[in-house]
């Protein structure tokens, strides 16, 4: 939108200084609906308060003064070290977290004895931190190209790192320390997206016109083993660790994050081809070879076998009933009964209680929180000029966007079900904290894309 | 690698707009039928998530609710509960609901739309209705002489209003305590498992479930068709029968307790329950207007509601002679509940038309506003008018000479029919203790009360079962409760003394454990 109104602005060299620094800036617009993501979230926290208890809840400042200080102070930051940022990425992020952090509460009234919004609250301190420090730090994106293969590495550390601790649950994917329990795998998706990144954007030509045609018409060619080597060897083994600690929904999401970041890398549509036909037999092989996915798939086919064996809901019907129940506008908050869907209520099945409480509205709302973030990480990586910056900006988003399709399609019943983290709202410290980095990332880069438009559309480029 | 990030955003469009779509069939196409799965917890938590509105027996609640602050959330509790079991039925988490609880539980659980002024509105906010209230006819006085009559003998007592149909009292014994099945804890299975193990069976209503043989109650049946079919003309004139009797058709003799049945008046035998002649008027009568009479007093209906079902009482419409020579004294298959027996003395009572039993007189709203009421109807007219005076006369000279002498209260009439129910193979059970009678105040201008009893003792020695001795007593004990709050409430307007002397309740000093 800004973009065009440059050189219409630069035809005419007499005219006044342009207002396109202020236009792409936008500072004052993040403040303003930071300001509302804040006052929805106190709102939202007052209303389950109301709901349960009849009174407005004695917290309720201390949330809001808590929530707002954090936003306030991202936003400072922004404001400093990243003044050209999109100004929309900070506060879907507050609202998320925000609404996340009320749907745990709401749920913590019912299980009195398992709180996990003062910890989610600690960990959403510690995200807008790290946020913060990158934001701070990190002046140029073009920097973290340097760091691929040791982010390779570390990726790969933290993702075998679970194989030593027990399983919980079934999956290996937690690792428990002092106390705290952390999901490696949620960092290494970030550190994963920044290696291939690094990679393709260094071997993009490579990858898409050297190598054997094995195809006519030149749909479909491989590259030289020595471009493609190294980075399906480590997709496999990634994705390898994650059969061997059974979180299939992360590996989905290896998957489909590899997969368009290489087309996006190489432009060719043979990738998609070869990606789709791989992703059905590892589909097949892993559904055919592993009870745990088995039984997922059984249960996606039919949520409502338990009930007809007679050993009541599980929890994917459990699930469906608190959609249902939700209708249109919803129950109202802390209105619902999303408790009945057990332990994963506040972590996997988050999004059912607000399905529940806030409605087929409430709902697609959220969804389209999330396509908004996504879609400004998107225009980000079109408006980036460094191909790096591009494929990361796409990496970011498509993260964001799998994750959000792979859980709420699951929890919906749309597709099997697997355990992930719902980007901000569900309960999980690993998962806060990654989605705050990614958002400054986004930041980071959104910053660079703008401020170059900037500098082409300013009075100087147009001097120039 | 423009095109290709915009592919990829077109993409991710796709699959939110799969997402919306699905969403949209699971929380708006199909919510209908996950709401409706048996598996869904939702519809029992709201309806347990608020008190359940009360049943109410002369203004006070016999019902109420207690919180328990679990997911199920108010139980159910009850005041006096075995008294009044067999009409508030139970109101169970986990075994559901049964009589009044049941057939009022729209009201009582707020899910009945016209507790709101705004249906539709409701529908919008999701708001649920408080609980209304349920009145009932009984009449406390009543109900407790019924139940303290019949202390620990197992047996019922139905009374009727029979103007209106109102029903005054509805016993049943052994009873239970509706309160145990309150709740979803393990006591409450307990206490289902205990109940119904239990051989006196004290969840069943034996006054509206449970069919007996009438025995010479019937008679006042039967004499209704042969004084209506014109088969006796006069009560004094002999009735030309023999004693003992031959069954048509049979070499069976049919025999008499008492003397003196042989071509006995229809007066005498009415007044000592002669089998013979009944037997012979019976046959007399023919199958065809003997069924039309009973159907008339409410035989054979499967479908009387008080709101809850009564099981239907039967005289059978395919029988030989002989069958129905023994049907027409309430034997053979004859058989009828307490409340079925309480509205043929009704009948005769109320000029001969039967008024529809109803148990709820109104439903309110938590605040009182009347959602519904019960109105007096007429099923139909089991007699004529004539038919019924001249029965009235009968039965009254059952009570003032005959076997139902203990049905006797002071200035009062009062009329009844004893019966003794013969039953088991070859006659060999306990036999079933009859007593149906009605009554009226001197000063009262139509009998207030109508009444059935039976006992079916298992204690007393065979030979003094009768229902003279075990059941008119028990009747006569609730038709002076009915009397007696009656005559209150004339005091009351009058300024006058009761007639009768004793002071009200003083009978019911039988301290029964049950009772608060």
């Amino acid at each position: 939108m800004t973009t065009k109104a440059g050189p219409t602005l630069a035809a005419d060299p007499s005219d006044p200084p342009p207002p396109a620094v202020r236009l792409l800036r936008r500072r004052g617009v993040e403040f303003t609906l930071t300001v509302v993501a804040v006052l929805l979230s106190v709102y939202g926290y007052c209303a389950v308060g109301l709901a349960k208890n009849g009174t407005v809840p004695p917290g309720a400042t201390d949330y809001g003064a808590g929530l707002g200080m954090l936003a306030l102070l991202a936003h400072l930051v922004v404001r400093l070290r990243a003044p050209y940022a999109d100004p929309l990425l900070l506060p879907i992020a507050v609202l998320l977290n925000g609404l996340g952090l009320v749907l745990i509460h709401r749920l913590d009234l019912e299980t009195p004895a398992d709180r996990a919004a003062p910890a989610q609250l600690n960990w959403s301190t510690l995200g807008v931190a790290l946020f913060i420090t990158v934001v701070a730090l990190l002046r140029d994106h073009r920097v973290l190209q340097r760091y691929a293969y040791v982010s390779v590495v570390a990726a790969l550390a933290l993702l075998a790192l679970p194989i030593l601790f027990p399983p919980v649950n079934g999956a290996r994917i937690w690792v428990r320390i002092a106390g705290f329990s952390i999901q490696p795998g949620e960092f290494a998706k970030v550190l994963l997206a920044l290696f291939f990144a690094s990679y393709l954007a260094a071997n993009r030509n490579a990858l898409a016109y050297a190598g054997r045609q094995i195809w006519r018409f030149k749909r479909l060619q491989l590259p030289t083993g020595r471009v493609l080597g190294p980075i399906v060897t480590i997709w496999l083994l990634s994705v390898g660790v994650l059969v061997l600690e059974r979180d299939l929904g992360t590996s989905l999401l290896f998957f489909g994050l590899f997969v368009i970041m290489l087309y996006v890398a190489t432009g060719r549509t043979g990738w998609v081809a070869v990606g789709l036909l791989l992703a059905c037999v590892g589909a097949v092989a892993v559904g055919w070879l592993e009870p745990h996915v088995h039984s997922r798939v059984e249960d996606w086919l039919h949520p409502f076998a338990s009930i007809e064996a007679g050993q009541g809901p599980g929890q994917l019907a459990q699930s469906l009933f608190a959609f249902a129940a939700g209708g249109l506008l919803g129950t109202g908050l802390g209105l619902g009964h999303s408790i009945l869907i057990g332990f994963a209520a506040k972590s996997d099945f988050i999004l059912a209680t607000a399905g529940e409480e806030l409605g087929l509205a409430g709902l697609a709302a959220i969804f389209l929180l999330y396509a908004l973030l996504v879609e400004r990480g998107y225009r980000t990586g079109l408006a980036l000029r460094d191909p790096f910056g591009r494929l990361l900006a796409t990496g970011l988003a498509s993260i964001v966007a799998l994750q959000v399709f792979v859980i709420a399609g699951g929890v919906t019943g749309l597709i099997p079900l697997t355990g992930m983290a719902m980007p901000f709202l569900a309960q999980g410290g690993s998962s806060v904290v990654t989605n705050w980095i990614i958002v400054a990332l986004l930041m980071r880069l959104s910053d660079s894309a703008r401020r170059q438009y900037d500098r082409y559309d300013g009075p100087e480029g147009a001097g120039a | 690698m423009t095109k290709c990030i915009r592919r990829a955003a077109a993409l991710c469009a796709l699959l939110l707009l799969a997402l919306l779509v699905n969403a949209t069939r699971v929380q708006v196409l199909q919510s209908r039928t996950y709401d409706d799965n048996p598996a869904n917890r939702r519809p029992a938590i709201a309806r347990w998530g608020q008190p359940r509105g009360d049943i109410v027996v002369e203004g006070r609640p016999v019902t109420g609710s207690k919180d328990t602050g679990e997911q199920l959330r108010f139980e159910r509790t009850y005041r006096d509960g075995p008294l009044y079991a067999p009409v508030t039925g139970f109101a169970s988490q986990t075994y559901g609901t049964t009589f009044l609880e049941h057939a009022e539980d729209p009201v009582l659980d707020g899910s009945d739309p016209r507790l709101s002024f705004l249906p539709l509105w409701n529908d919008i906010t999701r708001d649920q209705n408080a609980g209304g209230e349920v009145v009932t006819t009984l009449q406390d006085a009543a109900q407790r002489a019924a139940y303290l009559g019949l202390g620990a003998r197992r047996g019922a007592v139905a009374a009727l209003e029979p103007a209106t149909g109102r029903v005054l009292a509805l016993v049943s014994r052994p009873s239970y305590d509706p309160g145990v099945l309150s709740g979803n804890g393990p006591s409450v299975a307990e206490a289902w498992a205990r109940l119904n193990g239990d051989a006196a069976k004290p969840m069943l209503n034996r006054a509206v479930r449970q069919t007996y043989p009438p025995g010479s109650t019937f008679k006042v049946v039967t004499a209704a068709a042969a004084l209506d079919a014109g088969v006796v003309r006069d009560l004094d004139a002999p009735t030309r029968s023999p004693a003992p009797y031959t069954l048509p058709g049979t070499t069976t003799s049919l025999s008499n307790e008492v003397e003196g049945c042989e071509n006995a008046s229809l007066r005498y035998a009415f007044e000592w329950s002669c089998n013979t002649v009944f037997a012979k008027l019976g046959v007399d009568v023919g199958l065809g207007a003997m069924t039309d009479t009973a159907r008339g007093f409410g035989f054979n209906n499967s479908g009387l509601r008080i709101p809850f079902s009564v099981a239907p009482s039967s005289f059978n419409t395919r029988m030989d002679r002989a069958q129905l020579a023994l049907s027409s004294i309430g034997q053979y298959d004859t058989r009828a509940t307490p409340l079925q027996m309480a509205l043929v003395t009704a009948a005769v009572a109320n000029g001969g038309s039967v008024r529809s039993p109803y148990l709820v007189e109104r439903t309110t709203t938590a605040t009182g506003r009347t959602v519904a009421t019960s109105g007096t109807r007429t099923l139909r007219q089991a007699m004529n008018p004539a038919t019924a005076r001249r029965l009235r006369e009968l039965m009254r000279a059952v009570v003032e000479n005959g076997t139902g002498a203990n049905a006797a209260i002071r200035h009062a009439t009062v009329g009844g029919k004893t019966g003794t129910a013969q039953h088991g193979i070859g006659n060999s059970g306990t036999p079933y203790a009859w007593f149906i009678g009605w009554a009226q105040s001197d000063d009262a201008v139509e009998p207030q009360v109508a009444v059935a009893v039976v006992v079916e003792d298992a204690e007393a020695v065979r030979g003094d079962i009768s229902g003279g001795g075990d059941a008119a007593p028990i009747a006569r004990e609730v038709m002076r409760a009915v009397l007696e709050a009656d005559d209150q409430v004339q005091r009351s307007f009058r300024g006058g003394e009761p007639r009768d002397q004793a002071p009200p309740g003083a009978r019911l000093t039988n301290h029964d454990h049950h009772l608060r």
